[in-house]
C-alpha cells in the first residue's frame, strides 16, 4: 500500500456524514450489554471513563466520558501572571512537562516578540527529545502491559526512563515537574558535567531501542493482536484533527518541527516515519522509529551546542505585560500538536489563556476505530492513543 | 500562502453575499484573523476547507471567549438651551455644555477557528464568529460537519461559555456534569464558596430530596439552602 494523497482522497471520500462514526445493527440474538470501562479502570491510564455498548463481545457503540480530572487550568491561568503558569503546564501532560513548558515558552515569546540565546534553542531541542524519546518507549510499553505482556516491556521501558528522568533531575531540580523554560531561554545553565552525562546517556540509547525492537518486532502476540486492528483512514485522520504520531501512522505526512521549524529544527537532520496499514501496529512502530530519529537529533544537538548565556539578558522577569494583542503557537509534542492561545490586553494576566490538548482531540476517533472490534481490543486501540489524563481534562 | 486581504477577497468573490471582515491583531505575532457573518460562516467554512489552493483540511483549534458588555464614559458637548436675566429682562440663550454620557456597549461570545493545511503544509488561518449577546442570543452555526476536530472543542465552548453550536451532531457537556447549570469561563461565572456541596445535585438526588420535601415538609432542597 502506498502512502495516499490526502487531498485527492479527500476529495473523493466527501459525502454527507463521511466523517461520522459507522452505524452497526446487533447481529445477534441476545440482549445488547451497556457497560462503563472506567472511570477506575487499569488500562483508562487514569481517570476515563468509556460507556460501551456491546452486543455480545462485539463493540456496536462507544461514547467517551471526560472530566473526572477537570479543574479549569484555563481560569487559574487567567486569574494569575504568565510566569506562574509554567509550573502549572508541567500537570497537563505530567509525562512530558518540559515539551509543554516549551510549548508555553514559544506563544509567550511570540506574543511579546522575545528572542531566545542560541544555547537555550539548544537545551531546549535536547530535553524536548530526551522527552520524547521516554514518552514512546514508556507507551509502548503500556501498550504491550494491555495485550497481557504484564510487566515486563515497561520495566525495560522504564529503566531507560529513569536514565532520563535522572538527568531531568539533576539540571531542573525535579524529576517529572520540572519547571524549566522562561520566556527569552531557559531558567538555569547546564553544566559541561551534565552535558557529559547526557551524552553518555544518549550513546546507550541505540542499543536498547535495538534490544526493545527485536524482543517485540516479529512478536507473535503483538502481531496477532495489533496488525489490521483499530485502523484510522487518512482523510479522516486529518479531518478529525488527529495529530502526532498517530497521524503519521496513517500515513499523513505532517511534523510541525519539519513545517513550522520551530526553535532550530531546521538545523538538524531527520526523516518522519510514517505507517502504510494505519493500525496499532504501525503506530508501534512509527514510534519506535521517531525514538532513532530523537537519538539523532540528540546526537548532532550535543556535539554542536555552543556556549554563551541561557537566558536573553533584556527579557522582562518580573513585571512582565505584553503588549495587547494575540498569539497561538504551536509544537511537535510527543503526543501531537501542544497549542496555546493566548489573548494579552497589556494587564500582567493573559485576557485568554487556552491550551490546544492533542490528547483530547485524538480521541474524537475512538469511537471509530473500536466500533465493531471486540471488547477487549478497545483497550488495545485506547492504549495506542497515547493519552494523559492530565491534559484531556486541564 | 495567500496574504489575509487576498484570502477575503477570495471568499468575497466564491461566496456570494458573504460578510468578511479583517480583524488586525496589533501585537508582534502579526497573525491576523477573518470576522465572519454567523449566517454565512458554514459556506465560508466549506468554501475554505476546499478551495484548491488554500485547501485548508485541518481545523488545529477552537475556542471560546467571552467579550463581556463594556460601560463606556464619554464626554459629549451638548446644545442648552439657559435661561439668563440680561438688563432686568429673562432672554433663553443657547450655550454648548459638555456632559459625561455613559453608554453601554453590548459584549458578545466569540468563537475562534484555527485553521491550517496538511496539504499545503501552511497556516495559520484564524476565523472568528460572533453571537449577537451573551444571554439569550447566543447560537451560532456548528463547523463540526465541515471539520470532524470540533467536534469536543465545540463541546467544550459549549459547555465552559455556553456557546449553542446548531447542527453539532451531540452537544452535551463535556467537562461540567450534566446538571451543572452555569458556564464556568465566563467573565463573570461567581464560583460557589462551598466546594464541598454539590451546587447542582442532579438526577436520583434532586428527585429523593424533593419528594421527601414535599411529603414530609422537613428537610431542605438543594436550591434553597440560600445559594
Amino acid at each position: 500500500m502506498s502512502a495516499p494523497t490526502t487531498d485527492l482522497s479527500m476529495q473523493l471520500a466527501r459525502q454527507e456524514g463521511w466523517n461520522r462514526p459507522p452505524v452497526i445493527e446487533p447481529g445477534g440474538e441476545g440482549e445488547l450489554l451497556e457497560l462503563a470501562m472506567g472511570p477506575h479502570h487499569p488500562s483508562t491510564h487514569g481517570v476515563f471513563r468509556m460507556d460501551v455498548v456491546l452486543d455480545g463481545e462485539r463493540v456496536i457503540k462507544l461514547k467517551p466520558v471526560f472530566g473526572y480530572l477537570h479543574r479549569n487550568h484555563e481560569k487559574i491561568a487567567e486569574n494569575t501572571s504568565y510566569l506562574a503558569t509554567m509550573p502549572y503546564t508541567d500537570r497537563l501532560d505530567y509525562f512530558c512537562s518540559l515539551t509543554n513548558n516549551w510549548a508555553y515558552a514559544l506563544a509567550v515569546e511570540k506574543l511579546s516578540g522575545q528572542g531566545v540565546p542560541e544555547r537555550a534553542e539548544y537545551l531546549r531541542v535536547i530535553l524536548a527529545e530526551l522527552t520524547r524519546i521516554q514518552n514512546h518507549a514508556s507507551t509502548i510499553g503500556f501498550l504491550l502491559q494491555e495485550m497481557g505482556a504484564s510487566g515486563t516491556p515497561l520495566m525495560y521501558a522504564f529503566r531507560e526512563r529513569e536514565k532520563i528522568l535522572d538527568l531531568f533531575e539533576s539540571l531542573t531540580g525535579s524529576r517529572m515537574m520540572c519547571n524549566y523554560m522562561r520566556f527569552g531561554g531557559c531558567r538555569v545553565d547546564a553544566s559541561p558535567a551534565w552535558l557529559d552525562a547526557a551524552r553518555k546517556v544518549v550513546s546507550g540509547l541505540p542499543e536498547f531501542v535495538d534490544e526493545f525492537e527485536t524482543f517485540l518486532r516479529s512478536n507473535e502476540i503483538l502481531m496477532a493482536r495489533a496488525q489490521g486492528m483499530g485502523v484510522l483512514r487518512p482523510e479522516l485522520a486529518v479531518n478529525a484533527g488527529i495529530t502526532g504520531p498517530m497521524l503519521r501512522a496513517s500515513g499523513v505526512n505532517y511534523d510541525i518541527r519539519k513545517v513550522d521549524h520551530y526553535g532550530i529544527y531546521d538545523r538538524f537532520k531527520f526523516r518522519v516515519p510514517l505507517g502504510d496499514h494505519w493500525d496499532i501496529y504501525d503506530r508501534y512502530m512509527v514510534r519506535m522509529l521517531e525514538m532513532r530519529e530523537s537519538i539523532g537529533i540528540l546526537e548532532q544537538a550535543l556535539k554542536e551546542i555552543p556556549g554563551g548565556p541561557v537566558m536573553d539578558p533584556k527579557a522582562k522577569i518580573r513585571g512582565f505585560r505584553p503588549k495587547p494583542g494575540e498569539v497561538y503557537g504551536r509544537i511537535e509534542g510527543p503526543k501531537g500538536e501542544l497549542g496555546f492561545y493566548l489573548i494579552s490586553d497589556g494587564s500582567p494576566n493573559p485576557y485568554r489563556y487556552r491550551v490546544r490538548p492533542p490528547s483530547l482531540i485524538n480521541l474524537t476517533v475512538l469511537e471509530d476505530m473500536c466500533v465493531g472490534h471486540n471488547v477487549a481490543d478497545v483497550v488495545l486501540i485506547f492504549g495506542s492513543v497515547d493519552i494523559v489524563l492530565g491534559e484531556v481534562d486541564r | 500562502m495567500k496574504t489575509i486581504e487576498e484570502i477575503k477577497a477570495a471568499i468575497e468573490a466564491a461566496v456570494p453575499g458573504a460578510k468578511v471582515e479583517v480583524v488586525i491583531n496589533p501585537g508582534p505575532s502579526g497573525q491576523h484573523s477573518l470576522l465572519l457573518g454567523t449566517a454565512t460562516a458554514a459556506a465560508v467554512a466549506v468554501f475554505l476547507r476546499d478551495d484548491p489552493t488554500l485547501a485548508l483540511d485541518f481545523l488545529s483549534n477552537v475556542t471560546g471567549v467571552d467579550w463581556p458588555d463594556k460601560e463606556i464614559t464619554e464626554k459629549v458637548k451638548v446644545p442648552r438651551q439657559v435661561v439668563k436675566t440680561v438688563d432686568g429682562a429673562e432672554q433663553t440663550a443657547e450655550e454648548i455644555v459638555e456632559e459625561a454620557r455613559k453608554r453601554v456597549e453590548p459584549g458578545y461570545l466569540e468563537a475562534v477557528y484555527h485553521l491550517y493545511s496538511m496539504a499545503k503544509k501552511h497556516g495559520p488561518v484564524i476565523v472568528r464568529i460572533r453571537t449577537e449577546n451573551r444571554t439569550d442570543k447566543t447560537k451560532l452555526p456548528s463547523f463540526t460537519p465541515i471539520w470532524r476536530s470540533a467536534e469536543l472543542q465545540e463541546r467544550e465552548v459549549f459547555d465552559l461559555y455556553g456557546i449553542v453550536f446548531e447542527g453539532h451532531p451531540d452537544l452535551r457537556r463535556i467537562l461540567m456534569w450534566d446538571g451543572f447549570k452555569d458556564h464556568p469561563m465566563r467573565r463573570d461565572y461567581v464560583e460557589p464558596d462551598d466546594f464541598e456541596y454539590e451546587p447542582t445535585a442532579h438526577d436520583e438526588v434532586l428527585a429523593r430530596a424533593q419528594a421527601q420535601k414535599a411529603a414530609t415538609g422537613v428537610g431542605i432542597t438543594p436550591q434553597e439552602s440560600g445559594r
